[in-house]
């Protein structure tokens, strides 16, 4: 039995303890936002927020952030009201998607931490996400718009 | 009520009211109507159109080809809302079931419904329009009835009819019902240019939020009651056959269901993904390899070398390329070496299956849609109208859903059909791993390129030997292969645009126990590299300007010519650079799209380090200059993933990679500021997809060459 916290609700769920939490979110939870991509943190598609952190949810074991805040892309916001997204629909930065949610969370967690993001910072913060559409240049653009929307207060 | 008449011989046109009074409109191929009408007698209630508008005023698209990323969702509904003049936040997109009747590929000789080639756009450019325009044309002959005026005096606008005298109007959704019982017209006007209001305007993408909310659906996010997934074993080396294997520990693991010979491996089959890849891991297979492929990369280009050096099956002559290079003052000989590439889209594959006693139901990302249908009911033992396929996105592609074996598809269709008993619908799931190890690579290929100049520097000869594996061979696709040489082995090279005297292009055609299959922009991925590599090599040997060079050779290809302009001006070539910096440049036409590239490098431990990629694109019309420069950057970006860490190689037959770590792809602090700037221009839209890919690599390399004297003539580039 393995107690969590997702996107403000309190789980109990019957799983093996080490299960990952990427395979509790997409085949226990139906959250299938959060990708599955490697399952050896090299791409960050299942990338999630843990108490506001990015973690690569395919290789935490569910039992290991029992009690903790997590995060998903169904949790972000209503209707993809977050300014993330919106700067990322603005944008038109997805192209086949898949790597997105893991974009944009890890964009969150940048943006939490440093509301100013320079251009290193977005690379030091986003090179573990991949994208094999190669939207890197929109990414970029859009965690400025992004940081631009949250200065101005505009956070709806 | 429906209603049918000729179009203009090429088309027929079918009208019907939709489920709730909407309008359903499609265009049908001659010679095919059978097929289209047959199965649907109660036509109003078949998804068989292109569009269908609803009573409350939206208009629903429906998309024949897969959206991959590339941005087919967006690109054929502009074409129906331009000549719709339909609201474009109304504008819904549905994908098309399988039907070759009314969805195939147009620029395929209407014998498959699929997306390849960069073709989306090119063979929907007229259908699409006149979908949109028909459906216009009658929306207002309903005004017109319904307001008892004449059609003349009424205009359209934001997917409204506006009676431009009485100051009355109605949405499309009040005139569906009433426009479907009307007879079409018998042709329909499509705009002129000047009139376009969507088409060479920004449309955003109509995916955008469902892919930023994570609401987007893949074929692994498909959840069926009961639902089981499976992971198969497949050989570690390829051409081997399961002997045996422990099915009796496996089975008794927790949620493990089944575990199952197929003919591609051994199927274990779970409650859920991580079950089953416990049980996987745990499965012990004993493999007969007599009949596997076993050699290395190594000795495979070994072999390929030896055969550069006898002459191979003509693709193209000109001249007398023995006189020419005799003739030559300057000759230079070079040696090219490309390796196995994995597509690795970032979803790795996946399709859900539900098989009954006479249906099945496919959910997959499927690109080649009537040949999966085909090859699912060949395994299920069904006719090909009994299997549905639902085509999804996917996350990425790149040409690994366009197998004409519809390998993944197989592979569900089989573990269905092996756990029958189960009744369950069954979710297949490829690991990453298994997406990297498993096949249907772009060949790896030796190139040799002997060339000569005279004494003013002129190329004179121009001698180009091709050696690989055929993608065609053994594909429905093999009718392609004339005398044989599979065009896809020599595509960029039999067509090389320069204006060189004396050629010869020549084809060896290998064979090789690796599954091999196209990758994003196909034989140009090699053959725009030798090519523009070598034609850089010989204007440095002519002690000219490559740009000049390249410039003067391309007097009969104006559009190549353009773009190559267009890039080295707004790249400021021949400017300065600062120190450390170097410049390289390439262009090559694929997919009839023509594009030029300037990439400038630095060096940074040994490695090029790409700062900046300046692009050129001529389409033809840029439906959507956006989702063009998306493309290029697309295109770009995947290209130097290949240039820079793209291989695969095998070891006695052994795939040595597994995953992103050895496997690496371009990452966000590696990737360059991209300017794309868009040629205008009138003539027909051509694909976009690939394009951008095939110069970028021999650009880099040409800055390479610039920065170290030294040519490159292997990828990935090592310095």
């Amino acid at each position: 039995m393995v107690n969590l916290i997702i996107n403000g609700k309190r789980q109990e769920l019957d799983v093996a303890a080490d299960t990952p939490l990427l395979w509790v979110l997409r085949d226990h939870l139906g959250l299938t936002g959060t990708k599955y991509g490697c399952g050896i943190a090299a791409c960050g598609a299942c990338t999630v927020l843990v108490d506001g952190q990015p973690v690569r949810s395919c290789i935490t074991p569910a039992a290991a952030v029992g009690g903790k805040s997590i995060t998903t892309i169904e949790g972000l916001s209503a209707e993809h009201r977050h300014p993330v997204q919106r700067a990322w629909i603005a944008a038109d930065v997805p192209q086949c998607g898949y790597c997105q949610s893991g974009q944009i969370l890890s964009a969150v967690a940048l943006l939490s931490a440093k509301p100013k993001p320079t251009d290193r910072d977005i690379d030091e913060a986003m090179s573990g996400v991949l994208c094999r559409c190669g939207t890197y240049t929109r990414i970029r653009n859009a965690i400025k718009h992004a940081s631009r929307l949250m200065a101005k207060g505009d956070v709806a | 009520m429906n209603t049918s008449l000729n179009l203009d011989r090429r088309e027929f046109l079918k009208v019907s009211a939709a489920v709730g009074g909407g309008l359903l409109i499609g265009l049908y191929l001659p010679g095919r109507l059978e097929a289209a009408a047959g199965p649907h007698t109660e036509a109003e209630f078949a998804p068989n159109a292109f569009l269908r508008i609803a009573p409350d005023n939206t208009v629903t698209v429906i998309v024949k080809h897969l959206e991959m990323g590339q941005g087919v969702y967006t690109g054929l509904p502009t074409l129906v809302a331009e000549e719709l003049d339909a609201d474009w936040n109304r504008i819904r997109v549905e994908s098309a079931p399988a039907d070759v009747a009314r969805y195939a590929n147009l620029r395929w000789g209407g014998q498959a419904q699929g997306t390849g080639g960069s073709t989306s756009l090119n063979n929907s450019w007229e259908q699409m329009r006149r979908a949109g325009a028909t459906a216009r044309a009658m929306l207002v002959a309903a005004a017109a009835q319904k307001w008892n005026v004449k059609s003349g005096t009424l205009r359209t606008e934001n997917s409204y009819v506006i009676d431009t005298n009485g100051k009355r109007r109605a949405s499309y959704g009040e005139l569906a019902s009433l426009a479907a019982t009307l007879t079409p017209p018998a042709d329909v006007a499509l705009k002129p240019p000047r009139q376009w209001k969507l088409i060479g305007k920004h449309a955003p993408r109509k995916d955008s939020a469902d892919k930023a909310a994570g609401r987007a659906v893949y074929a692994n996010d498909i959840r069926l009651p009961g639902m089981l997934t499976a992971l198969v074993a497949r050989p570690p080396l390829f051409g081997a056959k399961a002997k045996g294997f422990n099915a009796e520990p496996v089975k008794a693991m927790p949620g493990v269901k089944a575990v199952v010979a197929i003919p591609q491996g051994v199927a274990v089959v779970a409650v859920d993904f991580w079950s089953a890849k416990q049980a996987r891991d745990a499965l012990r297979v004993d493999w007969d390899d007599s009949a596997a492929e076993k050699r290395s990369s190594d000795e495979l280009l070994a072999q390929y070398r030896e055969l550069a050096q006898q002459p191979g099956a003509v693709v193209h002559r000109a001249g007398d390329i023995a006189a020419g290079l005799n003739g030559a003052t300057n000759k230079i000989e070079a040696t090219f070496e490309f390796p196995y590439l994995a597509h690795a889209p970032m979803e790795p594959l996946a399709c859900v299956v539900r098989l009954g006693d006479d249906a099945c139901e496919v959910w997959a990302g499927s690109q080649l849609q009537t040949f999966d249908q085909a090859t699912a009911a060949r395994i299920a033992e069904l006719k090909p109208e009994q299997v549905t396929i639902h085509t999804l996105l996917a996350g990425g592609s790149f040409g690994r859903h366009a197998n004409p074996t519809a390998d993944y598809i197989a592979e569900g269709v089989a573990v269905a059909k092996a756990t029958r008993a189960l009744n369950a619908p069954i979710r297949l799931m490829w690991t990453r791993e298994d997406d990297i190890r498993g096949g249907y690579y772009r060949p790896l290929y030796v190139h040799t390129i002997s060339a000569g100049l005279d004494k003013r520097g002129r190329p004179v000869a121009w001698q180009h030997r091709i050696v690989g594996q055929s993608i065609l061979t053994g594909t429905p696709f093999a009718g392609m292969i004339k005398d044989g040489i599979d065009i896809t082995s020599v595509e960029g090279a039999a067509n090389l645009p320069y204006a060189i005297p004396n050629m010869l292009v020549d084809l060896h055609t290998t064979q090789a126990g690796v599954p091999v299959l196209w990758w994003r922009s196909v034989g140009s991925t090699h053959t725009a590299f030798s090519t523009e590599v070598m034609i850089d090599q010989l204007a440095v040997a002519a002690k000219q300007d490559p740009v000049a060079f390249r410039r003067a050779l391309l007097k009969n290809h104006p559009r190549h010519r353009a773009v190559l302009e267009l890039a080295a001006r707004k790249a400021g070539w021949g400017k300065p650079l600062p120190k450390g910096r170097w410049r390289g440049v390439a262009v090559h036409e694929s997919f009839n799209s023509y594009v030029a590239e300037v990439a400038e490098i630095s060096i940074a431990d040994g490695k090029p380090k790409v700062e900046r990629v300046v692009c050129a694109v001529d389409c033809g019309v840029a439906v959507n200059p956006d989702m063009v420069r998306a493309q290029m950057e697309s295109g770009i970006i995947f290209g130097l993933s290949a240039a820079l860490y793209g291989e695969i190689t095998l070891k006695d037959g052994q795939v040595t990679q597994s995953n992103f770590h050895d496997y690496p792809i371009l990452r966000i602090n590696e990737a360059p500021r991209i300017e794309v700037h868009i040629v205008p221009s009138h003539a027909k839209p051509t694909g976009v997809g690939e394009p951008g890919v095939p110069p970028i690599a021999p650009a880099v390399a040409n800055a390479v060459f610039a920065a170290t004297g030294k040519p490159v003539r292997r990828l990935p580039i090592r310095i």
